[in-house]
């Protein structure tokens, strides 16, 4: 309502001639002589280059009794590889200012390799060594696996992880889902080199893998370094993976016991995967929800009418095998009844009646408004170009999803509100001492 | 992700560390730090814009010259409390619309406040620089506040403060090892204020806070994107121009008395599982002492904890394996005089006071020894590499120098930042050494579980 004071600024929106799909007309699918795809952005402004790879896979393709090997993968293939020990191999690294790492979670196993342009060769280099030469020497996998040891034991007193544990244990009953990717110490204790091995060769492989390049590199050279890097790889990988799961069921309440001042808390049950027809509903639905920071309706209730909480969100997680809808929230042990109380009343509402047309056309001006802050910088876009690929996204995509996000109507929001917003089988957990909750 | 963070004070300093380098200026050979263009405005504000046309958005910030070290003794808190209030509302913006109109947008926004500064940006697209001036110059000098806004708000600080600190016996033990490390001088007190305290701060506090020390001449706007430096001075003079420049209070906190005796805090606390130690020696920082011996100390601390290879890491973890981390950091540009901190988790089997001799062995060595010019010469060529880049974030340029002026750094200093690391000596590096790593001059920590 006092938005008319600033009406005038349309009139003179062109500061600099902004174009919105400058960044996405720029990626190139590129395919190496070898025949490795990549998604590339030539950007020559900075000397620097960056590369992020996904294999599908990681922590969810484990079996139980070894939960946490993906995550210890990741933290010791870059300890040492070929005729490198540790010790030489991170000494390079650092020389060179190159940053070299892996990650694992549930549904991925990733590399992120970022160079100075000049460096580029032996940056390379050291990743095809990384992934296809690592030695796990007994040195370095113990000297990690003791520093993972550490961590999980911290974190069985921390309540953000207590918590989010938990949800997945209770939400996922048998399924791998439910194994925490880090592991547990028993689990952690007794893995080898020799787990390490086997598992990265049945993880890293090439008919799993998307690769993203940004920076200052021609697309012919860079054709010629991927295949340097990944034509050695095995063409397909030897994974399990896990069984869709079509709907988690609630209601759960579960607490964990925890002497602290403020509960912490975490609330979800049914989202939606990336790729079925009403993500997008979904999408812009999940912001007017609790996704939009102060604009969200959560925030409105129970942060800035009521100052129960510093911070309360919704987020939707599409896993590969299972599409999550997942929030949380913070708050003294004697607020948590009233709180929870307030989420599922407002789940209820935009259950029943949906959302405003204000709501909806704000929506839309956020998520295509603020898109290109996500196409800011090289590291984002090399994040985007991944997980796109990840997601089997067209490249035009970019170019496509104000279109998707416009296209969304009142009754598509109402119709995935009915499907994802039941308040009567959320599923909850609470790391704290929260008062007055009734099971 | 929420407006409000509290920034500790050596997130500059992690900044610097990481900060840019543009094309060779023609008289010197050295690169510098980005490529500023500044003004001031008739009535006092500072204005700093970096180009950086790769994309179409734009980093609007203004940082004002105030923090949690310049809070009035017993209301601590109030700074950052009235950062939270800056979003209540003004004559032409209700409570609550601010970051409505962002986001209506397509912009982000949010705040922060550290024991020097108080900060307050949004991320947009380019072309709504005017109206995103527009909102944060209006709420300046006319910002509305009333007992029911403040009291639900001060109800959500408290909720924040359970959960950055009282929820986590790290951050408590942080606490009470900086009112530990001061003895006079007010960082001793944290940002987010003593519950005590903080329960207590009224709608008059807020008030009083706001109309001392919110005027244009006590505060920098850095712009930061696709933006042209003229354009953008144009731009500040029609919105921030005619904020009026007020008398403000001198900018003098407490002076710490000499320190006579090392301190040794013990934390026991039933939530912890595995102990931790660190220990902290008063530093000295850009503003308060030379510039070498500040740059001096940074190149020595990327020796002693640059990752895997600086000398902590190497020396407890792989070598000795007395510890499964180990580190150190600098806080190189607080207003006064700082910390370098080292820090450590021992391995199973060892206990803090063999971490604790292992970094003294480690310092020892630096002050007996110095160090060897191919560290310092490894050193210096990754913080030049880290300055490269760091010119990939549009908003990471903002922060630097938006924090190094809202500091009291002076401007060249941040921009010759990449010279004066490249001239620091072996000498200077060891003088620097002794001027502070003095055992009375410390702090040492430890968090344990509680006793069985």
């Amino acid at each position: 309502m006092k938005i008319f004071v600033f009406l005038w600024i349309a009139a003179i929106a062109t500061l600099t001639g902004f174009v919105p799909s400058a960044l996405a007309t720029n990626i190139q699918e590129i395919t190496s002589p070898g025949g490795i795809k990549a998604w590339f952005v030539e950007e020559k402004s900075i000397p620097i280059l960056s590369m992020e790879v996904i294999w599908k896979g990681g922590a969810s393709t484990i079996p139980a009794e070894k939960a946490g090997l993906a995550n210890l993968l990741a933290s010791t293939m870059d300890e040492g590889a070929a005729d490198l020990d540790s010790k030489a191999f991170q000494q390079r690294l650092s020389d060179l200012a190159i940053s070299l790492s892996f990650g694992a979670s549930k549904d991925t196993f990733s590399g992120s390799l970022k160079t100075l342009s000049e460096n580029r060769e032996e940056a390379f280099r050291l990743f095809e060594l990384a992934i296809n030469s690592p030695r796990f020497d007994e040195e370095p996998v113990g000297r990690i696996k003791s520093q993972i040891l550490v961590g999980l034991n911290r974190k069985l007193s921390k309540p953000n992880n207590l918590v989010r544990r938990a949800w997945f244990e209770v939400a996922f009953p048998g399924h791998a889902y439910a194994i925490p990717t880090d592991g547990t110490i028993e689990t952690v204790k007794p893995l080898t080199p020799k787990d390490l091995r086997e598992f990265k060769k049945k993880q890293i492989a090439r008919s799993n893998m998307v690769v993203s390049v940004i920076g200052d590199i021609d697309a012919d050279e860079l054709g010629r370094l991927l295949d340097k890097t990944f034509l050695k790889l095995p063409e397909n990988p030897d994974l399990s993976f896990p069984n869709d799961v079509e709907e988690v069921k609630g209601p759960i309440l579960k607490v964990i016991p925890l002497d602290i001042p403020q509960s912490v808390v975490v609330f979800g049950g049914n989202g939606i995967k990336r790729e079925d027809p009403d993500y997008y509903a979904a999408y812009v639905l999940n912001y007017i929800l609790g996704g939009g920071g102060f604009e969200s309706r959560l925030t409105a209730e129970i942060r800035e009418k009521r100052g129960l909480v510093y911070s309360v969100y919704s987020y939707l997680a599409p896993l590969q095998n299972a599409g999550l809808q997942l929030g949380g929230f913070g708050t003294s042990n004697a607020s948590v009844a009233e709180a929870i109380e307030l989420v599922k009343a407002e789940l209820h509402k935009i259950r029943e009646a949906g959302v405003t047309e204000t709501e909806l056309e704000a929506a839309k001006k956020y998520l295509n408004g603020s898109f290109p802050l996500r196409l800011s910088s090289n590291s984002r876009i090399a994040n985007i170009m991944v997980s796109m690929q990840l997601f089997n996204l067209p490249i035009s995509y970019l170019n496509k999803r104000p279109e998707l996000i416009n296209a969304v109507t009142l009754d598509d929001i109402k119709r995935v509100a009915y499907r994802l917003m039941d308040p009567d089988a959320m599923i909850i957990t609470i790391a704290g001492k929260p008062s007055g909750l009734e099971n | 992700m929420k407006r409000m963070t509290i920034v500790v004070s050596i997130l500059l300093t992690g900044l610097l560390l990481t900060s840019g380098v543009t094309a060779q200026t023609p008289e010197k050979k050295y690169p510098t730090l980005f490529d500023p263009k500044t003004t001031t405005l008739e009535n006092g504000m500072e204005v700093v814009v970096i180009e950086d046309h790769r994309a179409p958005v734009v980093t609007h910030m203004v940082w004002y010259r105030i923090g949690a070290a310049d809070e009035p003794s017993g209301k601590s808190g109030i700074a950052h409390f009235l950062e939270h209030l800056m979003f209540k509302g003004t004559r032409k913006v209700a409570n609550g619309e601010f970051s409505k109109i962002v986001a209506q947008n397509g912009g982000q926004d949010n705040a922060f406040t550290s024991q020097d500064y108080t900060a307050f940006y949004q991320n947009a697209s380019v072309d709504k620089l005017p109206l995103l001036m527009e909102i944060e110059a209006d709420r300046m000098q006319g910002l509305i506040l009333n007992d029911k806004a403040v009291g639900a708000e001060l109800q959500v600080v408290l909720e924040e403060r359970s959960q950055r600190t009282d929820n986590n016996p790290t951050a408590l033990m942080r606490e009470q090892l900086n009112a530990a490390m001061y003895l006079a001088h007010p960082y001793g007190i944290p940002v987010i204020g003593w519950r005590n305290e903080l329960e207590k701060l009224t709608t008059e506090d807020a008030i009083n806070w706001y109309k001392t020390y919110y005027a244009p001449n006590n505060a920098i706007l850095v712009v930061a994107g696709d933006v042209n430096a003229e354009q953008v001075f144009e731009l500040a003079k029609k919105y921030y121009g005619p904020q009026k420049a007020m008398e403000l209070p001198k900018r003098e906190r407490l002076k710490e008395p000499p320190q006579l005796a090392k301190r040794i805090v013990v934390m026991r606390d039933k939530r912890v599982r595995e102990p931790s130690w660190r220990q902290s020696y008063l530093a000295p920082t850009g503003r308060t002492s030379d510039v070498k011996t500040v740059r001096a100390l940074e190149v020595l601390n990327e020796i002693l904890s640059g990752g895997v290879t600086g000398r902590l890491y190497s020396k407890l973890v792989i070598d000795d394996k007395v510890a499964v981390g180990a580190g150190a950091y600098y806080d190189s540009s607080s207003y006064d005089q700082s910390s370098f901190t080292f820090y450590g988790t021992p391995a199973n089997g060892f206990d803090l006071e063999t971490v604790e001799a292992a970094v003294l062995k480690v310092i020892n060595d630096v002050l007996e020894n110095g160090v060897s010019e191919d560290e310092i010469k490894a050193a210096k060529k990754r913080m030049m590499a880290s300055a490269i880049y760091a010119r990939d974030s549009i908003s990471g340029a903002a922060n630097i120098f938006g924090g190094a002026l809202a500091r009291g750094e002076k401007i060249e200093n941040v921009v010759h930042w990449p010279e004066q690391i490249s001239m620091v000596t072996a000498e200077e590096i060891s003088e620097a050494a002794k001027l502070v790593f003095i055992e009375r001059q410390s702090v040492v920590g430890k968090l344990l579980p509680e006793e069985k």
